[in-house]
């Protein structure tokens, strides 16, 4: 990033404000945030962690059974996890990043298992260290960052980030929520961990996570890339939350009239989404051997929760089911990685967790449970790393600089109009949510929705907050619309159907799209591409030429 | 979403506030906490697990209101019942390190 943009405004216009001092300063409390703020305090970093929730129980992972990519350090079985997801990622993931992912996860797997977290044992009393509890795992993760030292801010979201005078990122403020009063962190670096973009969908955890760390990202010129690979949705009863869709695989589809829908599965959700486009879709988990209901149980308590309490016996009775926008959640696109330490394209910034892109490790293909679980953990502590890394080099008068305020829009009172909120998060949604527009792609729809959401973010983008509950709903109104932008830009710049990203007047793979797709900007989104690393095989380009 | 927070089982300590992730709950000196923003609920059943007298109850259903009905809760073993699963009462702490995710999901 260049110059100073003359819009940003100063950081001493907002009287009452909570001023605090860190190295580094981690947006988000799950896994990833977590992780970075451990790491990055172990390196003698003052580190200052503000979750906009609670740091505990924020995010997508504290409530869910959390599947890891936990693999031994054996060539062959590494072997075997690398190649098993490429083609599914449309060979856009990368050999040398799963690598890395495999060997931090097992040594953070082995860390948990240190710090004390309760894996079960099997009959010869091995550790079995595959899967992560939710609650028990972002318990511990609270207690290691507040035994590290570091400082949480708890109900207190990120607004917007600080810049120096040369653009290199400074900190950030937002509002403490049941305080009342407003918060700036002045931070030699500051790690972007407020995971990815569900659009309000009451996903499982997901309603923290409204892109609120890409829209910020991109007011300070970060780039974003593989944002067409954000049209994750999650089964679910039709009326829970929980979008745990492990345990489908022992499920049957069915319709109304109880005829089997061919073909539909956990893994193959678009025969569930073209049949719910026709009418109600049940799911019944009779395939499940009646010797294993305990275990299932004992593996995911909250994936059980919804139907004991609407009294449903999910092994023999039929319930309706709906797919849920997990968006780039379980998509695989966010801010882009420049290297190792999860530095982002703007000084000073990194991001981790699923704020951060997952095309490293997944490609195009989804990296919902391990994947993702094994990146957020892994990406977390290089980042962390790398901020406390930078800070240092900065050395203390980092908070001598002067600094400036990178907000678009909805974060002051500059006399524009107060828009409602929820009617914009609605706008937005009426955009993604529905599967003939996100999930079965096509040039004329992408585009429709692109006028409505253009003018959309036109609309918010001189607009004001009002009050302290009311910026708040607004930035997220606002991370939504701006996510969904580059989303649609992303799909329309790809005109094929790669991964999960399907373009019903491209079906089939294009060779010659063997690329990834960066996106950026805010009034105008722009798109680009760049070679992928890993090779195509060679069958698929002989048929294109 | 969230429907009920027992005032004969509160004790006021205000966990839920701080821990419920979305800021559903208003705290009141000197009583149970109030559901301030019931449709904020992401009935991520959080709360419940958080709350250490079993005062809570989450209805599974995500994006409609209903009544609890205290007693018949209390008495059908609902009330708790999340938290004893997960192994975070006394008494159920075993629960804790029965992860069988290993036999029926991951091979690890």
């Amino acid at each position: 990033m260049g110059s100073i943009d003359s819009n940003f405004a100063s950081v001493a216009d907002h009287l009452g404000t909570r001023e605090h001092v860190a190295d580094v300063l981690v947006i988000g409390g799950g896994p990833a945030g977590t992780w970075a703020a451990v790491r990055a305090a172990s390196l003698g970093a003052r580190v200052v962690l503000a979750d906009k929730g609670f740091c505990g129980t924020s995010g997508a992972a504290a409530p869910s059974g959390n599947g890891v990519w936990y693999i031994p350090p054996d060539p062959a079985l590494r072997e075997e996890a690398m190649a098993g997801r490429e083609q599914l990622g449309g060979w856009l993931a990368d050999r040398e990043w799963m690598r890395r992912v495999l060997d931090q996860t097992w040594d953070n797997m082995l860390q948990l298992d240190e710090w004390g977290y309760p894996f079960p044992r099997d009959e010869g009393g091995t550790p079995r260290r595959g899967s992560l509890q939710g609650p028990e795992y972002m318990r511990l993760m609270r207690s290691r960052v507040k035994r590290a030292g570091v400082r949480i801010l708890d109900h207190s979201p990120a607004l917007e980030l600080l810049v120096d005078d040369k653009g290199a990122v400074a900190g950030a403020s937002g509002i403490s929520r049941q305080a009342g009063e407003r918060w700036l962190v002045r931070a030699g670096a500051v790690v972007i961990a407020t995971g990815g973009c569900a659009f309000l969908s009451r996903a499982l955890g997901c309603n923290v996570l409204t892109g609120d760390g890409l829209l910020m990202g991109a007011e300070v010129g970060a780039e974003l890339t593989s944002m067409e690979f954000s049209n994750a949705y999650g089964i679910a009863p039709a009326f829970s939350s929980v979008t745990k869709t492990a345990f489908y695989r022992y499920a049957r589809f069915l319709r109304e009239d109880g005829s089997v829908i061919e073909g539909a599965s956990g893994h193959s959700r678009s025969k569930i989404a073209r049949a719910l486009l026709q009418g109600p879709v049940y799911a019944v988990l009779d395939q499940a051997a009646p010797d294993l209901h305990d275990a299932l149980r004992l593996a995911q308590p909250n994936f059980f929760l919804p139907f004991d309490r609407a009294g449903i016996d999910p092994f023999t009775q039929r319930f309706a089911v709906t797919l849920r926008l997990e968006g780039t959640v379980r998509g695989t696109g966010g801010l882009r990685i420049t290297d190792k330490t999860c530095a982002t394209s703007v000084p000073g910034l990194y991001a981790a967790g699923d704020a951060a892109t997952r095309e490293l490790i997944c490609g195009g293909f989804t990296g919902g449970g391990s994947h993702n679980a094994a990146w957020a953990m892994s990406s977390g502590a290089w980042a962390g790393a790398g901020a406390a890394d930078y800070a240092r080099q900065l050395g203390s008068n980092h908070v001598a600089r002067h600094v400036h305020r990178a907000g678009s829009t909805a974060v002051r009172d500059t006399g524009g109009q107060v828009l409602d909120p929820s009617a914009v998060a609605s706008a937005v949604q009426a955009e993604v949510f529905p599967y003939e527009r996100n999930y079965f792609r096509h040039a004329e729809r992408l585009q429709d929705s692109l006028g409505r959401l253009d003018a959309l973010w036109h609309a918010q983008r001189h607009s004001r907050g009002a009050d302290n509950t009311r910026v708040i709903r607004a930035r997220e109104a606002a991370a939504m619309t701006a996510t969904a932008r580059w989303m649609y830009r992303s799909a329309l710049a790809r005109t094929e159907t790669r991964g999960m990203h399907k373009r019903e007047e491209h079906p089939g793979l294009d060779p010659k799209q063997h690329h990834l797709i960066t996106a950026g900007g805010l009034d105008e989104i722009w798109t680009s591409t760049r070679p992928a690393t890993t090779p195509q095989p060679e069958a698929l380009t002989k048929e294109a030429a | 979403m969230i429907e009920l927070v027992s005032e004969s089982r509160c004790i006021a300590c205000n966990l839920c506030v701080s821990a419920c992730p979305v800021n559903v709950f208003d705290a009141v000196p000197d009583s149970p906490p109030v559901i301030a923003r019931q449709d904020d609920c992401q009935t991520c059943f959080m709360c419940e697990l958080y709350c250490p007298v079993d005062a809570l109850y989450v209805s599974p259903d995500a994006d409609r209101v209903g009544i609890a009905d205290e007693s018949l809760l209390a008495d059908a073993g609902t009330l708790g019942g999340y938290r004893r699963a997960v192994g975070w009462t006394k008494g159920s702490e075993s629960q804790r390190s029965t992860d069988q995710s290993f036999r029926v999901l991951n091979k690890y």
